[in-house]
C-alpha cells in the first residue's frame, strides 16, 4: 500500500498498521497510556471533519506561521547541479522550520480537547521552540525534554524555548539524545496524562501519532505540488528531502504518492559512513523493530538493544524512523539513501554561496543527495524540501569550516 | 519443568494471604551476583519473581529500575544471559517471570523466546508495552506452551479494555496501581483499591479465578499489608533494586539488605 489517503485514519488500518496488518506502525505501549491515544484519536478525528477547526488551523498558518512557504526556483544551483531545482521554503516559516505546522494542529486540538499542559521532545531543539511557541500562542504550559547532549549542542534553542516560557528538562539517561528525551517525555506523559497532551514532534510514534501529525503536515506537499504546476506547468521529475523522524518528508511526500511518475527520495543521516558504524541511516542500514511504540526500521543489536545513533544534525539523530516511511521503502514506492556529514556540510555551504540561503544540516542533506540524483536525471526537474533554516546551526558551521575569524575568511574567500 | 505463577497465587490463597511477587534486573550487578540475588528473594519468603530483560528504552521505568538495567547492559548483559538466570531460579521450583519490554523478544524471535523460556524452566512473561490487540504471536506462542501471559491493567484503563486484558492474560493480571513509572512511593496509590475491584468484578466474566496482582510504589510491609489486604498479590521491584544500589561492591551487604527487607513484606502480605 502506497497511496496514504486510500484507506481512512490518513493511510493506517483501524490499528495504526501501514502496509497490510502487523507490518509497520501500530501502537506497541502501556496499557496506562492507551486510553489516552484513543481519546487523541477520536478529538483528532472529530477535528479533522470539523470545518471550524480546520479553518482555524487554516487561519494560524496563513495569519502566523507564513503559510503556504513560497516554491522557489534556484537557478545557480541548478546550473551547479545540471539539473533544475526547485526549493519548497519551510525555512522562511515562523520559528525557522516545518515543525510549526505540526504543532499549531496539535496545540490547537489540545485547546480543544480541554487540556491545559504541552509536553514535547526536541533534538536539534527546532520542535521544542515550535512547541514553545505555539504553547505561548494558545497560552498553553508548556514542557520539553532535551537530551543532555543536544543541551549543550543546540543553546541557543535552549534559550529561545525559555524565553518563550517553556521549561527545558535536560534528560540525563540512556544516550542523552532524542531518543531519551522521548522516553522521559512518555514517561511524564503516564503520570500527567489527565491534564497533559503530548506534541509528538515527528511522524513516528504509537498509532495516532504518524497520521496525525501527516495530517497537520501534509499542507507541504500539496502546496509545493499546485506550485510546481503553476510555475511549471508540469510536476517535478522527482522530490526530495531529508528523514530523521520523517515529518517534513511524509509531508512533502503526501502530496505526490498519487503521481506514479513522480520519484521519491528520503535522505537520511549517514554520518561519517554508513559502514563506520556511525550514521543514523535507519531504513537504508538498520533492520525491523519495535521503538517509541511502533514497528518500524530500527538501528539495534542482535539483542533488539537500540544503537546510538549518530549525525552531524541533532535532527536527524534517531534510531528509528516514522512508519509510513518503512512502509514506503519496502513497497519500493520511495527510495531511501544515505548522505554522509560531509556532503551535507559542503552542501550547505554550496547552498549558502550559490543561493544566499543557509539551510539548516538536516536540510543541507536533502540537498546533498538532490545533487546526486541530478547526476543521475541531468537536465530534470528536482523538488526539495527545505525544511529548515541554518541559524540555529551556527555554532557548527563555524566548527567545521573553521568560521569566525574575519581574516582567515576573506583569506579562503580569494 | 514451568511451574504458572497461578499456582503460587492459588496456594497463597488457601493459606489466606496475598502472593509476595518479587523483580529484579537480570544481569545486575553482574550475571552471577543477579542470580545470588533473585535466590535471596526465594529463599526469603517471595513466592513469585520477575526476572527484568534490562533493555535501552524502558519507558515504563522510573530511575532507580533504569539505573540497575543501564548498568547490567553497561557490563553487556545479553538475553541469553537472561535465560541462564531464568533456569538457576525456576530451578528452585518457584514460578519464574520475565518482565520485558517487547522488542528484545521480537528480534530474538518469538516462538524461538517462548521455546528457549520454557525450556529454561520460566512461568512466561510481563509484557508492559505490549497489550493483547497487538499481541497475536505471543499469544499464540504462549498458548502453545502453556506459558504464562501477564498483560497490564491501569486506572485508565476501560471496562471494555479490562475485559479484553483479563480474558487474555494466564498466571495472573498485573494492575498498575498508580499512573506513573515505577518506583517507591511514601504512600501507596487511592488508585490500587478501585481498580482491583473493578478488574474483579470484570474478570469474574472474561477469566474466572484470575488473580489480580498489584504493582508500582510498594517499599515496605505496612504498604504490602495495605495492597494485600485487596489484592491476591504484592508486587515489589524498585524496593528491592534499591537495596542492591544502596550497597555497590558488596553484594553480600546487598544480599542481606534484600533478605531483611523480603521477610518484612512477607509479614506484610500475611498480617
Amino acid at each position: 500500500m502506497t497511496d496514504l489517503d486510500k484507506l481512512d485514519h490518513h493511510g493506517a488500518d483501524a490499528h495504526g498498521w501501514y502496509g497490510g496488518s502487523g507490518s509497520f506502525g501500530g501502537r506497541f505501549m502501556p496499557e496506562a497510556l492507551i486510553a489516552a491515544l484513543d481519546e487523541l484519536e477520536v478529538a483528532w478525528q472529530k477535528a479533522m471533519l470539523d470545518p471550524t477547526f480546520l479553518q482555524e488551523f487554516e487561519s494560524m498558518l496563513q495569519n502566523y506561521a507564513g503559510v503556504p512557504s513560497m516554491l522557489y526556483d534556484a537557478h545557480r544551483l541548478s546550473e551547479h547541479a545540471g539539473a533544475r531545482i526547485l526549493l519548497k521554503r519551510e525555512d522562511l516559516n515562523h520559528t525557522g522550520a516545518h515543525k510549526i505546522r505540526n504543532v499549531l494542529g496539535q496545540a490547537l486540538l489540545t485547546k480543544r480537547m480541554g487540556k491545559t499542559r504541552v509536553i514535547a521532545e526536541t533534538g536539534a531543539g527546532q520542535h521544542g521552540v515550535a512547541s514553545a511557541t505555539a504553547a505561548a500562542y494558545l497560552g498553553l504550559d508548556c514542557t520539553v525534554y532535551m537530551g543532555e547532549v543536544d543541551t549543550e549542542r543546540q543553546a541557543l534553542n535552549v534559550a529561545r524555548m525559555q524565553l518563550l516560557g517553556a521549561e527545558v528538562v535536560p534528560v540525563k539517561s540512556g544516550s542523552r539524545t532524542l531518543k531519551d528525551a522521548i522516553n522521559e517525555a512518555l514517561r511524564d506523559w503516564v503520570a500527567s496524562v489527565d491534564h497533559t497532551a503530548y506534541l509528538f514532534g515527528t511522524a513516528a510514534g504509537p498509532h495516532p501519532f504518524p497520521s496525525l501529525v501527516l495530517s497537520f503536515v501534509r499542507g507541504i506537499g500539496d502546496e509545493a505540488r499546485r506550485q510546481c504546476l503553476d510555475l511549471t506547468g508540469r510536476l517535478p521529475d522527482a522530490i526530495a528531502a531529508c528523514v530523521g523522524g520523517g515529518s517534513n518528508a511524509i509531508g512533502l511526500f503526501a502530496g505526490f504518492l498519487d503521481d506514479p511518475d513522480v520519484a521519491i527520495y528520503g535522505f537520511e543521516a549517514g554520518g561519517e559512513g554508513v559502514d563506520s558504524g556511525r550514521h543514523a541511516a535507519t531504513i537504508f542500514a538498520g533492520s525491523i523493530g519495535v521503538l517509541h511504540g511502533a514497528r518500524t526500521y530500527v538501528l539495534q543489536d542482535d539483542d533488539g538493544q537500540t544503537v546510538e545513533s549518530h549525525s552531524i544534525s541533532a535532527g536527524l539523530d534517531y534510531p528509528g524512523v516514522g512508519p509510513q516511511h518503512a512502509a514506503l521503502s519496502a513497497s519500493g514506492r520511495a527510495s531511501y539513501l544515505p548522505v554522509t556529514d560531509e556532503q551535507a556540510m559542503d552542501a550547505m555551504a554550496l547552498l549558502a554561496r550559490t543561493e544566499g540561503i543557509i539551510p539548516a544540516i538536516e536540510s543541507a542533506h536533502a540537498v546533498a543527495g538532490t545533487l546526486q540524483v541530478a547526476k543521475e536525471r541531468p537536465g530534470e526537474t528536482l523538488l526539495v524540501n527545505l525544511s529548515g533554516r541554518g541559524d540555529k546551526d551556527m555554532g557548527t558551521a563555524l566548527e567545521y569550516f573553521g568560521l569566525g575569524n574575519a581574516e582567515a575568511t576573506a583569506e579562503e574567500g580569494r | 519443568m514451568t511451574t504458572s505463577a497461578g499456582v503460587a497465587f492459588e496456594k497463597a490463597r488457601t493459606d489466606g494471604r496475598a502472593a509476595l511477587v518479587g523483580y529484579l534486573p537480570a544481569g545486575f550487578p553482574t550475571v552471577d551476583g543477579g542470580i545470588a540475588a533473585l535466590l535471596t528473594l526465594v529463599e526469603a519468603g517471595c513466592d513469585v519473581i520477575e526476572i527484568g530483560l534490562p533493555y535501552s528504552d524502558p519507558v515504563m521505568d522510573g530511575p532507580t529500575i533504569q539505573a540497575a538495567a543501564q548498568q547490567a547492559l553497561e557490563a553487556g548483559v545479553r538475553t541469553t544471559d537472561v535465560l541462564r538466570t531464568v533456569e538457576a531460579v525456576a530451578a528452585t521450583g518457584i514460578p519464574t517471570l520475565v518482565m520485558t519490554y517487547w522488542n528484545p523478544v521480537e528480534r530474538y524471535g518469538v516462538e524461538r523466546f517462548a521455546q528457549s523460556l520454557a525450556d529454561a524452566g520460566g512461568a512466561g512473561l510481563i509484557t508492559p508495552d505490549l497489550t493483547p490487540d497487538f499481541a497475536p504471536e505471543w499469544i499464540a506462542a504462549a498458548d502453545g506452551r502453556d506459558l504464562d501471559k501477564v498483560f497490564l491493567v491501569a486506572p485508565s484503563s476501560t471496562d471494555e479494555r479490562i475485559a479484553l486484558t483479563t480474558a487474555a492474560s494466564r498466571g495472573f493480571v498485573y494492575a498498575t496501581a498508580v499512573m506513573g513509572v515505577t518506583g517507591a512511593r511514601e504512600s501507596t496509590s487511592e488508585l490500587g483499591g478501585p481498580l482491583v475491584a473493578r478488574t474483579k468484578r470484570i474478570a469474574e466474566q472474561t477469566a474466572p479465578g484470575l488473580p489480580v496482582g498489584v504493582g508500582l510504589g510498594v517499599s515496605n510491609g505496612a504498604q504490602a499489608a495495605e495492597v494485600a489486604s485487596y489484592a491476591d498479590g504484592v508486587i515489589v521491584g524498585s524496593a528491592f533494586v534499591r537495596a542492591l544500589l544502596d550497597h555497590p561492591g558488596d553484594l553480600d551487604a546487598g544480599r542481606r539488605a534484600l533478605a531483611a527487607l523480603t521477610e518484612d513484606l512477607a509479614q506484610g502480605v500475611r498480617s
